[in-house]
């Protein structure tokens, strides 16, 4: 059996003149997401505002929204959100944090037990998070972003050069705003997994940068006569291969976690699933691309005298 | 680098044999595993509560209310000792200071020649604490006193003390609890401490939070008090008079009972409760029995106040006020009041297990039933094989032969990671479901770097035993530094996260190391093995 080859040897594809195209696409997207942020914004769930969300299934084919809204908006519980997820059978219930305390949260879950009988619906889940709680998770999970920047780039300035490192947060930070631009469009809840996905894609990002950082560092240290932008779109071609394979098994495994991985996990997978593609975009379009910007050749103290034995690529200007 | 020595092979070999060795007793049931002779492995890993079905529920010792309660103690007792004889003058006493946030007792002596006195006298109510078993800090204070040159007297909780108190609050309450979850005999509760003031319960297979609940946020602070014989009962808001309390009637809305402040039995004088049938009558009553000196306090009272009620008073409502037939003597009686079977055997666990020290509050409370459980079990375990089934087919289209090597060292991966799981006792949520199936593309990543590589060196017109070599050694640091990015996002996620998030980080943490040793150890020592035997002239990539 001969292997299936899905990216053709010797790729010689002139990326950094698409860099053209992507700065308009890449700001329009930001820009998008940022309207959306502060216009719309994300649904932001219990986790970090508080409050409680109940999960039912109807034990029918589907369940009416409309009448489930009605029902619980006649029980003056505040703000209440009605919304499916998934299927057209399963409802997502949130209650504001009702004032008063433990009890109060309690006497809520109560109303909606009586209002929805258990003989029409199946209750899967309950949470409660109390205005505390919900308070500490949003500091952390800001903080848990902000260390894994840090830590990254300070991985990287360690293991590279300074340029690598702001490249690399650079694209870091695209992926995110992209991230958080899609929890705005799909209007998602946004909660503790939503962090955990957007986390999750950074690293992967940062990887798939990484690979081709490592590539253009050897590329740089092999030709030390080629033009930096050649060194770049040179690199950036001899990954490609790689790029993709990976980016189509993480793209198997979200798919297989989307189909069949059950409801629970469905937003998150989708989400990443939005970001397997943001960040392989960005790791070829912005990561390397952007370090063109910079010096990254230390001036020649000796006139290039050792020659490569390898046959050095032309690439297309 | 296709060179292995014996003793590398074989030490690669053994991880594998050991790590599925480990992972042998999660395909068993807990119970078949726990029968088996003890130097077999017994770890498994633990399901989540989002896998089981359970309650989760994470208390919080009030300590607002705590401190109140105890100033409001400090503030009775500070009136009594300057109250002895020869009495010390004050004025504007208050319990809570207006000038500051901070919760208070002060007042002002009136007479300056008594500021001596008054010290000797306030001074042992700072109630030392003792050096604590539990590691708190030897000798605190519980309160700090100033007295200053102008006879302003100034109560305030020590911090330090505070710290202490909180410390053994958090201790008492855990065993407390764990006696009421016990009684119950139905769950089999995790109660873990969480940071100082926290207590996190964790009832798998529970669906229903709401009895949990009651039996654990109830203080259960059960007092007997007898009644005022002129004016028993009063309107709930009347203000005590002198040595009385206004407690509310537990059923009657807007009635409260004048009782003797003293109370003649504390909760703690109680050996023994249980829930039994009324002979008379056939209604649910609590039967007690007191300890010695709660039977001889009680009888004596009894057997003074014959006609007239007391009142048994459980967290500050009066839920029975009987009157007292005959003095009762051997230290044992019953609890009336509208009990259910249910809700006199909730209220005999907590006299049985004692009060909690301290009013603890529900701060995040979550419920997965066990049918969604169920579901996601099922789910996740169809994800995995789909997963794993469509990666093996794109590897090995994708890159044949070496393609089937690479499934080999993922499946290898997998054992691993369930391995260091079922060593390290390790939770199993869904989203660690997700960690271990996103594992698997990290995991043919580093196949794929060491792959193209060599399809690279190939091209190149090298050799294919340098192809192969230069492959592997080449790809090394690529693999390095790009699993450790991954890795440090991992680690964040950990520190972020509670229940299933943080399973989903452990997945994925553990997958990416073990990744590392499966992708680059043990596909390079296939390769190798197989090279040796068929000695390829080409590279079948």
């Amino acid at each position: 059996m001969k292997p299936l080859r899905l990216v053709p040897d010797d790729t010689n594809l002139p990326f950094m003149s698409w860099v053209k195209y992507r700065t308009p696409v890449s700001l329009f997207l930001i820009v998008v997401s940022f309207v959306l942020f502060f216009t719309v914004g994300v649904n932001v769930g219990i986790d970090f505002v508080g409050g409680t969300a109940i999960e039912v299934q109807a034990r029918g084919e589907t369940a009416d929204v409309g009448q489930i809204r009605a029902q619980l908006s006649a029980l003056e519980l505040g703000e209440v959100q009605v919304q499916t997820i998934d299927d057209a059978r399963t409802v997502l219930i949130r209650i504001a944090t009702q004032p008063g305390g433990e009890e109060a949260q309690q006497r809520a879950i109560d109303l909606v037990r009586a209002t929805l009988s258990a003989d029409e619906y199946v209750y899967r889940s309950t949470s409660v998070v109390g205005p505390r709680v919900s308070g500490e998770l949003a500091t952390t999970g800001f903080w848990a972003v902000l260390l894994t920047i840090v830590g990254i780039m300070a991985y990287i300035w360690l293991r590279f050069e300074w340029q690598f490192a702001i490249g690399a947060v650079a694209t870091l930070v695209h992926d995110a705003i992209l991230m958080v631009g899609f929890f705005a469009v799909t209007q998602i809840d946004f909660n503790l997994s939503s962090i955990a996905a957007i986390l999750t894609v950074i690293g992967y990002s940062l990887n798939d940068t990484v690979v081709i950082f490592d590539r253009i560092r050897e590329v740089l240290r092999k030709y030390k006569q080629m033009p930096i932008r050649d060194v770049i779109n040179l690199a950036t071609n001899q990954t490609l291969a790689r790029t993709i394979m990976t980016s189509l098994t993480l793209l198997l495994s979200l798919g297989a976690l989307y189909f069949f991985g059950g409801q629970v996990i469905r937003s998150f997978t989708a989400s990443m699933i939005w970001g397997v593609f943001i960040a392989t975009a960005s790791s070829i379009f912005i990561g390397g691309p952007l370090l063109v910007y910079f010096n990254l050749r230390p001036p020649p103290a000796t006139p290039s005298s050792r020659k490569e034995e390898d046959t050095l690529p032309v690439p297309q200007a | 680098m296709l060179q292995f020595s014996r003793l590398a092979m074989v030490s690669i070999i053994s991880v594998i044999v050991l790590a599925t060795v480990v992972v042998i007793p999660n395909l068993f049931s807990k119970e078949t595993v726990d029968g088996w002779p003890s130097w077999m492995p017994k770890q498994q890993i633990v399901l989540g509560l989002d896998l089981q079905g359970g309650v989760y529920l994470l208390y919080e010792i009030d300590r607002e209310e705590y401190v109140t309660t105890k100033l409001q103690g400090l503030a009775t007792d500070v009136r009594s000792v300057l109250a002895e004889a020869p009495r010390v003058n004050y004025e504007s006493f208050s319990s809570r200071a207006a000038v500051t946030q901070s919760q208070a007792v002060q007042f002002r002596l009136t007479d300056a020649t008594q500021l001596e006195t008054a010290r000797r006298r306030l001074e042992p109510l700072r109630n030392q604490l003792g050096t604590s078993i539990l590691g708190g800090a030897a000798g605190n204070y519980e309160f700090d006193l100033t007295i200053g040159a102008d006879g302003l007297v100034r109560f305030t909780y020590s911090a330090a003390g505070l710290e202490q108190r909180i410390n053994e609050i958090a201790q008492q309450s855990i065993e407390v609890i764990d006696r009421r979850i016990n009684a119950l005999g139905t769950v089999e509760p995790s109660i873990q401490r969480q940071g100082v003031d926290r207590i996190l319960v964790e009832a798998p297979g529970l669906e229903d939070p709401q009895r949990l609940q009651d039996l654990i946020g109830q203080t259960a602070e059960m007092t007997f008090h007898l009644v005022d014989r002129s004016t028993p009962t009063v309107a709930v808001g009347t203000i005590a008079p002198e040595g009385k309390i206004v407690v509310p009637d537990a059923t009657q809305a807007g009635v409260a009972w004048l009782l003797d402040a003293n109370a003649l039995i504390r909760g703690d004088q109680i050996t023994r409760a249980q829930a039994t049938l009324d002979q008379t009558n056939g209604a649910w009553v609590v039967a007690f029995g007191l300890n010695t000196s709660g039977a001889r306090i009680f009888g004596e009272v009894t057997s003074a106040n014959v006609n007239y009620p007391f009142a048994i008073v459980l967290d500050d409502t009066v839920i029975s006020a009987p009157t007292i037939q005959s003095a009762i003597l051997g230290g044992s009686g019953q609890i009336t009041g509208n009990f259910t079977a249910q809700t006199a055997n909730d209220l005999a666990i907590l006299l049985r297990a004692g009060a909690l020290p301290a009013k603890l509050t529900v701060i995040e409370q979550r419920t997965v039933s066990a049918s969604l459980g169920e579901d996601s079990i099922r789910a996740g375990a169809i994800a995995t094989i789909v997963a794993l089934v469509w990666i093996a087919g794109f590897m090995m289209i994708c890159y044949g032969l070496l393609g089937a090597f690479s499934v080999l060292a993922l499946i290898a991966q997998n054992i691993i990671m369930l391995g260091i799981l079922s060593l390290l006792g390790a939770t199993l949520t869904l989203p660690g479901i997700a960690g271990i199936v996103l594992t698997m593309a990290m995991a043919v990543d580093a196949n794929v770097l060491i792959y193209e590589r060599m399809r690279e060196e190939a091209r190149a017109g090298r050799p294919v035993v340098v192809a192969l070599d230069q492959g592997f050694r080449r790809a090394l640091a690529t693999i390095v530094d790009s699993h450790l990015t991954a890795l440090i996002a991992a680690i964040a996620l950990f520190w972020l996260g509670s229940g299933p998030i943080r399973g989903f980080a452990v997945t994925l943490g553990i997958g990416i190391l073990s990744t590392l040793f499966t992708a680059y150890l043990i596909t390079r020592l296939i390769v190798a093995i197989w090279y040796r035997a068929r000695r390829p002239k080409a590279i079948p990539l």
